[in-house]
């Protein structure tokens, strides 16, 4: 199990790694376009005060990741005591069964969505995340995963999905687009594109770290297991060696005793 | 060396093309565009409807049901929605999944924490046995 999941982690990278160029051109994009628009920006990009917020939670359907679905919801609960009212958007199975077990109010799940889960698969949590802070019944939208820095190195995040963050300028030249319809038309369109690319990204990445976590646990789980069959062939070897000693004893005991007689 | 455009066609789920071109049509939002290289640098949402990309006299086609597209002069980047996506579909979906989460809560925890009960009870059963055995090697 532990070399399928190493496998299974390979080909979630290449996928993570597939989503990338979408992404980096979609944040240039981004920057470009709303360092242009002028006017009453848009609510996306507009802090209001916080009365209520959603968390939108990223964890893995399944368990035997050690400890990481655990370390997400000790985030995300960190996350929920320290502020205003929360109400939870889960994606995966984990996540939602603890906090529904706790009571905190789930306004909508997205679970099984597999080994190659599509855009399509996780867009229904990110549509309702959307459309709860555009009625203004929250008024932050923020997102739990873990991120996969390296096969050791796991680390639950938090991030504020809504109001948006536009990515800073890298280096570079300004391009002057012309747009078409106007740059605040445009931008609006873009953002929530942006807020569901950077979802599947943390689906994404939540799905390597999974993987990691599992490689390592079954890793674990051998060394132990090796280490018990170690002891227990000690422990047998011993008490075959003490058998025989106490037959030969009772033998040779028995032998004499015939003998003096 | 003759004038190409770069085109990229991307999709959040990964890259659908990537080559020269001399020349490319796209289902703009406010109409069809044509772009040949040295364009002016252009940001327009998509249509649905097909992108053709033309190279040395051969043609393909690229289905997109939205999106945008960003032109540079010697660059055409297409970041495509991917096909499968409409809005009211995408609204009936995010519907279920509030539905679900709301029958959820309804439910009664019963069968859930019946199992994740019985599989605790195992495995702390399966501790105490290990235990025992270790302590029996040790005497």
């Amino acid at each position: 199990m532990q070399a399928v999941a190493a496998s299974k982690l390979r080909r979630v990278q290449v996928r993570a790694e597939a989503a990338r160029p979408y992404a980096d051109r979609m944040a240039e994009v981004l920057t470009e376009v709303a360092s242009r628009t002028t006017g009453s920006p848009h609510p996306f990009l507009t802090e209001r005060p916080i009365k209520k917020r959603l968390l939108i939670l990223v964890t893995a359907d399944r368990g035997l990741a050690g400890g990481l679905n655990v370390n997400a919801i000790r985030v995300a609960l960190t996350y929920i005591r320290q502020g205003e009212e929360t109400v939870l958007d889960t994606i995966g199975r984990k996540g939602r069964d603890y906090f529904r077990r706790l009571g905190v109010p789930i306004i909508a799940e997205v679970s099984g969505t597999g080994d190659r889960p599509e855009l399509k698969d996780i867009l229904p949590a990110v549509t309702v995340a959307r459309d709860e802070y555009l009625k203004g019944s929250v008024d932050q939208v923020a997102l739990v995963h873990t991120h996969f820095a390296s096969i050791s190195r796991l680390v639950p995040t938090v991030s504020i999905l809504i109001p948006v963050q536009v990515p800073e300028r890298k280096e570079g030249i300004r391009v002057d687009y012309l747009y078409e319809p106007e740059p605040e038309e445009v931008l609006a369109r873009l953002l929530p594109r942006y807020v569901e690319a950077q979802v599947y990204a943390a689906v994404l990445d939540n799905l390597a770290s999974f993987y990691a976590a599992q490689t390592i646990a079954m890793r674990n789980a051998t060394d132990n297991a090796g280490e018990l069959i170690d002891d227990l062939t000690m422990l047998r070897n011993k008490v075959r060696q003490a058998t025989i000693t106490k037959e030969l004893s009772e033998i040779v005991g028995g032998a004499e005793a015939l003998a003096a007689g | 060396m003759a004038d190409k455009l770069h085109v990229d066609i991307v999709t959040v789920e990964g890259r659908r093309f990537k080559g020269d071109a001399d020349f490319v049509v796209a289902p703009g939002s406010e109409g069809e565009l044509g772009i040949l290289p040295r364009h002016i640098p252009l940001l327009t949402p998509l249509a649905p409807g097909s992108v053709k990309v033309r190279n040395e006299g051969e043609e393909q086609f690229f289905f997109v049901s939205g999106g945008f597209l960003e032109v540079r002069p010697d660059q055409v980047t297409v970041l495509a929605d991917s096909a499968e996506r409409a809005d009211d579909i995408d609204e009936a979906r995010a519907e279920e999944a509030r539905r679900r989460a709301e029958s959820l809560l309804q439910q009664k925890l019963s069968d859930v924490d019946q199992a994740a009960a019985t599989t605790a009870l195992a495995r702390a059963e399966a501790r105490l046995r290990l235990a025992e055995l270790r302590r029996r090697r040790r005497v």
